[in-house]
């Protein structure tokens, strides 16, 4: 990629060969700061929790196995599982909201706002209360099916009429077919004592209790989307320049569209379906880091990945400390940080129109 | 002289205008035709709800009862089960559908609703709360009152900035009600199952179980709430206009505002805390009744409230009867008001 195609604001301004190469050196050195970041977490994660372990029996439990070590057991069994599930929920997510956000020149797109997560909820929950479904290999198809349908009806309602659709429309009309959904999944739930029990521990949106053969099943769609994701940085530029400016470009802004589309419904279908719907990573990280990194795409998507899995699995970790001896669902913490920085979004933008 | 002086409107046909020393009010009475007709049929099907039940009883036997006439076992079964259930439906489903109607109003957009800002999530996390910790079930439809009006009060503060501005205050009650969710989902499995199964069917909204101290609560409530809705809503008509055509009008916009909110609250508070949060009466009505009678005034407030409360006794009585289990209300409010809602939300986007 040629420098004269970087559109947007930062390096224009600046302008100059040399300031633009220095933003590009301190761009890659702050994401090498975010991957230590990314670590760091993954060590407290692996650490931290009602039973703290030392630094040493986590890097012999990672790297030296030995099975009659109750410490490194923990680590093996449930921290490790949980930590990469964190990671790359957190990180897919993060994307997938960057990419919506782009593709719907919408600052409020993410999945759980936009109906997508409860939609893959719904269906889940359907599945295993009417066909008995166990694992996430099997409900794993209906995670997409809903989160595909919830995001086209989303879609469908609030491109209605004058304007296409603006922040508002998009956030009502997946707030309402949430509610809509949760009623129905609740619905389900209360007429079986067992789904109940069962699903409101997924409901809340944990990344606790799932083991890594879980994530294998998921993580080609989750991780192989983000990836793919990462790459249309260039293509995701162009599209938020507006459709008619894209397409002078040359750009088959439909094609691209419903590429990045499918990618985020392969990515939440795969994150809720491990996770359950956690909300907020998607919509708070990508604002965290265009404020830092600035509009453009090729970069904030990296950035959104690492930042989102530094999020999520700082939120868990967070969630284990605060109320010991019990713990805090992931998805109640990201909640608790996410919704008053959509609040101070709210406030801060002229999203009104 | 007259007190009041009636006219035909000449301009409006269906309006007349009553006319005192102070206050000139034009009545569309083409809609308080439609409003009576409601409340006939209303009355009709509430007393058929009355005759259905593993007791059953017929027409007749059910309006003698109600008067207090006929064999007391008769009386107990409409008079202590029956009929608190179905006035609850009735004053319920009308505070739902106003207060729908004033937020729809208030904020420009017909997709808007109390559950939808977040004054139910308030409820609910006072109430899931109060059933999971095991405190005294008689006062749960304060605390759901308290989470209501404490929620209302946190998006007013939230939503201020100079005004308040309609956008600002649906995103702004989206967040606050996904914290609150937050909140609820974590007692939710914080608590052992057979404590949360309660808080969860309450949450579905239901009005089984209801009293005499129910009713008499509601009534009490909604005398002093509902005109003021009523009243209030030729400063809704004004603000509809837009905020410049409002002001040269004369009206006060923060002061009208307020006012609106508060009511639209206090019904919605009032409904949530007694029922649970009964989804899509308040969402789906209003646009029935727009549908109906025409852009709101006072008479379609009036209206609405009359076809909220057919509506959610209708549901009622599905929710109980039609189904080989008995239902929670909300979740055939939701079965029943889905699938046309998805429709008009389609529709209602093209309008906006």
């Amino acid at each position: 990629m040629t420098s004269s195609d970087a559109p947007m604001g930062v390096v224009t301004i600046r302008g100059g060969k040399g300031s633009r190469r220095w933003l590009s050196v301190s761009r890659a050195a702050g994401l090498a700061l975010l991957l230590a970041g990314v670590v760091l977490v993954a060590l407290l994660s692996l650490g931290v929790g009602s039973l703290t372990i030392s630094l040493g029996d986590v890097w012999d439990g990672l790297f030296h196995y030995d099975k009659s070590s109750y410490d490194q057991t923990v680590i093996r069994s449930l921290r490790l599982p949980r930590t990469i599930i964190g990671l790359a929920v957190g990180g897919g997510l993060a994307v997938a909201g960057a990419t919506m956000q782009a593709v719907t020149r919408n600052p409020l797109a993410e999945p759980a706002i936009l109906g997508v997560s409860s939609g893959a909820s719904f269906a889940i929950v359907t599945a295993v209360y009417f066909l008995g479904l166990t694992t996430p290999s099997q409900y794993l198809w209906f995670g997409f099916a809903g989160a595909l349908g919830a995001a086209m009806v989303v879609l469908f309602i609030a491109s209605a009429g004058r304007g296409g659709p603006s922040p508002v429309k998009l956030a009502l009309a997946g707030v309402v077919l949430s509610s809509l959904l949760g009623a129905w999944t609740s619905a389900l739930i209360l007429l079986d004592e067992q789904t109940l029990d069962v699903a409101r521990f997924w409901l809340v949106g944990s990344v606790a209790g799932r083991g890594l053969d879980t994530f294998w099943v998921v993580a080609p769609f989750l991780v192989g989307g983000a990836i793919v994701c990462l790459f249309l940085g260039h293509q995701l530029n162009v599209l938020s320049l507006g459709d008619e400016t894209a397409q002078a470009l040359g750009m088959r802004t439909a094609r691209i569209r419903l590429l990045c589309s499918i990618l985020v419904v392969l990515i939440t279908g795969a994150a809720v379906s491990v996770a359950g719907p956690i909300g907020f990573v998607g919509l708070a990280t990508p604002h965290i880091v265009r404020a830092i990194v600035g509009p453009d795409y090729r970069w904030v998507l990296p950035y959104s990945l690492l930042v989102g899995a530094i999020f999520l699995t700082g939120a868990d970790v967070v969630g284990r400390v605060v109320a010991k001896p019990s713990e805090l669902q992931t998805g109640v913490v990201t909640a608790l940080v996410g919704a008053p920085f959509l609040i101070y979004l709210a406030r801060q933008r002229a999203l009104a129109n | 002289m007259a007190v009041f002086d009636y006219a035909a409107s000449p301009r409006r046909p269906g309006h007349i205008t009553v006319r005192s020393r102070f206050v000139a009010l034009r009545v569309n009475y083409r809609v308080l035709l439609f409003a009576l007709i409601a409340s006939v049929l209303l009355l009709l099907l509430a007393t058929y709800a009355m005759t259905l039940g593993s007791y059953s009883i017929p027409f007749s036997g059910v309006v003698k009862a109600v008067v207090g006439q006929g064999d007391p076992e008769r009386l107990t079964v409409v008079r202590t089960l029956r009929l608190p259930r179905v006035i609850c439906a009735i004053l319920i489903g009308a505070a739902l559908a106003m207060s729908g109607s004033i937020f729809q109003g208030l904020v420009r957009n017909p997709l808007v609703s109390p559950d939808v800002i977040g004054i139910s999530e308030g409820a609910g996390l006072f109430a899931v709360f109060w059933i999971v910790t095991g405190f005294d079930l008689a006062l749960l439809p304060a605390a759901a009152f308290a989470g209501a009006a404490l929620t209302a009060m946190a998006i007013y503060v939230l939503t201020w900035k100079g005004g308040i501005s309609p956008n600002r205050l649906i995103l702004v009650g989206i967040g606050i009600g996904a914290m609150l969710r937050a909140g609820t989902n974590y007692l939710s499995v914080r608590y052992p199952v057979e404590q949360v199964r309660p808080a969860v069917v309450w949450q579905m909204g239901s009005i089984y179980g209801s009293d005499w101290g129910d009713v008499k609560l509601l009534t009490g409530l909604l005398l002093v709430i509902a005109p003021i809705a009523v009243a209030l809503t030729w400063q809704l008509r004004a603000l509809q206009l837009g905020d410049g055509v409002a002001r040269s009008l004369g009206l006060p916009l923060e002061r009208a505002r307020l006012g609106l909110i508060v009511s639209a609250c206090a019904l919605a508070a009032v409904a949530v805390a007694l029922a649970g949060p009964i989804g899509f009466v308040a969402l789906m009505v209003p646009h029935i009744a727009r549908m109906l009678a025409g852009p709101l005034s006072g008479s379609v407030m009036i209206f609405t409230g009359v076809l909220g409360a057919l509506f959610l006794l209708g549901a009622d009585m599905i929710a109980q009867h039609a189904l080989p289990v008995s239902l929670p209300v909300g979740v055939v409010t939701g079965a029943v008001g889905a699938p046309y809602f998805l429709f008009l939300l389609y529709r209602a986007n093209v309008r906006v």
